[in-house]
């Protein structure tokens, strides 16, 4: 099966710890909600599900888990195909997306409830659950019923029940969906410390791409039950393969154009009376349908001619002052709502709303990619 | 103000229908002053008698007199009646005495002559029990519902054995009414699960086949429990064409007390499953699967994260059912024959049939008193606050 992106470890061969394999899943037997999925995790990977909801990361994640069947193809773990394992033979940490704390029990009965069915010892449970209650930062509060803690607080009693049993993979469903940003930002911290800490395997969903960036070592971007591409956080940003993805991860800015000349890895796209030079990531051929994709902060506006390899007119249609930096909104190609973005530092030249400029970027920043099913866009 | 108007027509309700008729009636478990009207004097004479010999003749000749203004007042059967409650045989002794000193002429000692229509008035406890029966405020009915008895020292002693009625058909009712709960419990539980976990269309219809007996008269569901379970009925003709069951060997399923239990789990299942689904419909699927995650099995994962979730609604459906189940009378009184009858269908026979209606209404307050106290019992042990009613 095909392999994506580079692999995360420093470790030259990487174990294979989950994989899909074509797998389908149908909960009507008319639509597909995951499509022919081909998908592999490494061992002590942090590995996102990242795609907008509805996607079928969810599915996935509860296929893997063993509360649903996939309807066909298969799903492996540490080599061995799963489809007759129950749930509770799994050995899997799985942090819901509402936590699904046991309410009627305290913190340290949710924490002991995985070690007790599995017929451990006091003693040990006992310091099991200290030790994981000291790895959340959460000593002390064993007596507490998860209606009283805060949400930050109910979400490491979570992770912290899902990892107290030391199962080597652990699953987590959008788990920081229903904290406020800025304790979000902390806790996204906190996983990772303690995924790095453990070593443990993580599959992570999340529609969030900003905290599918900050915290993974890669990421399967979902589209309507397909993977669109796996790559780590750069890659995706810096290489994505198809549009959905370009316009997924980060802001960017599209070109929707026909292809008239391929020279090498470049070509050439005739984009509303202007040509574009791209770097050619799908093996496009005159003809083509394909979308350009330039990131905005890679716009330089009236730049010194000659500089750039791509270098078009341009109409300034609105000028934003955002404090680190000035967002130009332009319309380049006939195309409407084209960004720059341009630091602060470098300041804006003095152009005015209405100017007609000239703007550049480097050959390879424009990239040639696969436009999307729907067409949406083209002439 | 305005929202306490609003309940302001309820209230009356409630008061004039409910609340006055349950305060009379327990009234009169307490208060009964016909005997103690009727025979002022003599009993103000009897308050000075010894208690041990047989009174003295101005006691014999003012209740002579006071009796027979009773006859004239025609209150006279309704007093013989109350006092030959206290005392089996006193009535006949007391309606003897009368019609025989009205038509004989005034003797010479009251005494003598009353002595001599019925030797009990020699006696001591028929005085005592003429003393019983004028007391205005009384606990004897209670003692009576509680098969107590007052002993003419004044102690209180234990009817003997073969008389002791009520305590017996107390302990059946309260064993009943527990294994009628426990069979509503058994039953009704998986039902409530499935209609909380269907999806919407069919919890709707589920929830509408348990609503259904609802909406049909209690009468008619009992007589269909006849129709299927009497010795001529479906089952038994079933069993009998199957060849399960000789002819002769019928087996009789109602008119006892298994016509009681089916019958009555049948009406009050709905009771046990409405506030069972109400507590399972909040509860997400999501923990069982959690639970099993964790690496529970089924079992532990029922006892140890759902039962115990479910618990409000287990204490409000078997509370809900065991205080309607121990005050139920219509179904016993139709299908349970004579092994069938609850301590509400002896109620209701002293109610209608031998009007002791004193009688009646300390039964009737023991019943309350019984349940106030299993209420407070089970809402130390469960806590009421934490249940759900639906
Ligand atoms: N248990 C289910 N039964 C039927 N349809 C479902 C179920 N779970 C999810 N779906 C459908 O499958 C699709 C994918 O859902 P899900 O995997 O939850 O997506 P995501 O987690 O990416 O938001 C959605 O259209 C959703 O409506
Ligand atoms: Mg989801």
């Amino acid at each position: 099966m095909a392999e994506h992106g580079t692999g995360p470890l420093m470790d030259s061969s990487p174990k294979v710890h989950v994989e899909f394999e074509g797998v389908s899943k149908s909960y009507d037997g008319r639509t597909m909600v995951v499509r022919d999925l081909d998908l592999v995790v490494y061992e002590g990977e942090f590995l996102t599900l990242l795609g907008p909801s509805g996607s079928g990361k969810t599915t996935c994640l509860m296929m893997l888990a063993g509360f649903q069947v996939p309807t066909s193809g298969a799903i492996r773990i540490g080599g061995r195909a799963v489809d007759d394992l129950p749930p509770r033979k799994r050995d899997i940490g799985v942090v819901f997306q509402n936590y699904a704390l046991f309410p009627h029990m305290t913190v340290g009965e949710n924490l002991s409830f995985p070690l007790e069915v599995r017929g451990m010892d006091p003693q040990e449970i006992r310091k099991r659950v200290g030790g994981s209650l000291e790895l959340v930062r959460l000593e002390g509060l064993e007596g507490r019923r998860p209606g009283e803690l805060s949400g930050g607080q109910q979400q490491r009693v979570a992770i912290a029940r899902a990892l107290v049993f030391e199962p080597a993979l652990v699953l987590m469903d959008e788990p920081l969906g229903a904290l406020d940003r800025r304790l979000r930002e902390e806790m996204q911290y906190e996983v990772r410390r303690i995924q790095r800490k453990l070593g443990v395997t993580v599959v992570y969903v999340t529609h969030d791409q900003q905290e599918a960036m900050a915290m993974s070592d890669r990421v399967a971007v979902f589209q309507r039950g397909r993977i669109e591409q796996v790559a780590p956080p750069e890659a995706l940003y810096e290489e994505p393969e198809r549009e959905f993805v370009a316009r997924f991860i980060g802001d960017n800015n599209l070109l929707h154009g026909r292809v008239i000349g391929v020279e090498g890895d470049l070509c050439r796209v005739e984009t509303g009376g202007q040509i574009v030079t791209a770097f050619r990531v799908v093996p496009c051929q005159v003809g083509d349908l394909v979308s350009v994709a330039i990131r905005p902060e890679r716009v330089a506006v009236s730049p010194k001619p000659g500089l750039y390899g791509n270098e078009l007119d341009a109409r300034i249609d609105d000028i934003a002052f955002l404090g680190d930096h000035l967002r130009l909104r332009m319309t380049v190609c006939d195309s409407p709502d084209f960004i720059a973005k341009i630091p602060n530092i470098v300041g804006h030249g003095g152009v005015l709303e209405g100017d007609r400029v000239r703007v550049g970027w480097t050959l390879t920043d424009a990239r040639a990619l696969e436009p999307d099913e729907s067409g949406e866009g083209f002439p | 103000m305005r929202p306490a108007l609003l309940v302001l027509p309820l209230a009356a309700f409630i008061l004039v229908t409910f609340v006055a008729p349950l305060a009379v009636m327990l009234g009169r478990s307490l208060y009964d002053p016909l005997v103690a009207d009727a025979l002022p004097e003599t009993l103000r004479l009897l308050r000075q008698w010894d208690g041990e010999r047989t009174p003295s003749e101005p006691v014999f000749e003012t209740m002579a007199g006071e009796l027979l203004k009773a006859r004239r007042e025609r209150t006279l059967g309704r007093i013989a009646t109350r006092v030959n409650r206290v005392q089996a045989g006193l009535r006949s002794a007391l309606l003897k005495s009368v019609r025989k000193l009205r038509s004989a002429p005034r003797p010479d000692s009251w005494r003598e002559a009353m002595i001599a229509v019925d030797p009990k008035w020699a006696e001591a406890r028929t005085w005592h029990a003429i003393r019983r029966a004028g007391e205005r405020f009384t606990l004897r009915h209670y003692l009576h519902a509680l098969d107590l008895d007052q002993a003419p020292g004044g102690g209180i002693i234990r009817q003997p054995p073969d008389l002791r009625i009520y305590l017996p058909l107390l302990q059946r009712t309260l064993a009943v009414s527990l294994g009628i709960t426990l069979l509503c419990l058994l039953l009704g539980y998986p039902i409530a699960y499935l209609i909380a976990n269907a999806p919407p269309r069919r919890a709707n219809l589920l929830l509408l086949l348990v609503l259904v007996p609802f909406w049909t008269s209690l009468l008619v569901r009992t007589t269909s429990w006849i129709v299927l379970l009497q010795t001529q009925g479906v089952i038994n003709d079933l069993l009998a064409a199957v060849g399960l069951i000789a002819e002769d060997q019928r087996i009789s399923m109602i008119y006892n007390m298994t016509g009681t239990v089916v019958a009555m789990t049948h009406v009050l299942l709905p009771f046990m499953v409405l506030p069972l689904y109400s507590v399972m419909r909040t509860i997400p699927p999501l923990y069982m699967s959690a639970a099993a995650s964790l690496g529970a099995n089924f079992l532990q994962a029922f006892r140890r994260v759902y039962w115990p979730q479910t618990l409000p609604g287990v204490a409000a459906g078997s509370l809900l059912v065991f205080i309607l189940a121990i005050g139920y009378f219509i179904t016993p009184a139709l299908v349970g024959g004579q092994s069938g009858q609850l301590i509400s269908n002896m109620v209701a026979y002293h109610m209608q049939q031998s009007l002791n209606w004193g009688l009646a209404a300390a039964l009737g307050g023991v019943l309350l008193g019984g349940v106030f106290l299993l209420y407070l019992v089970f809402n130390r042990l469960v806590g009421v606050d934490r249940m759900r009613l639906g």
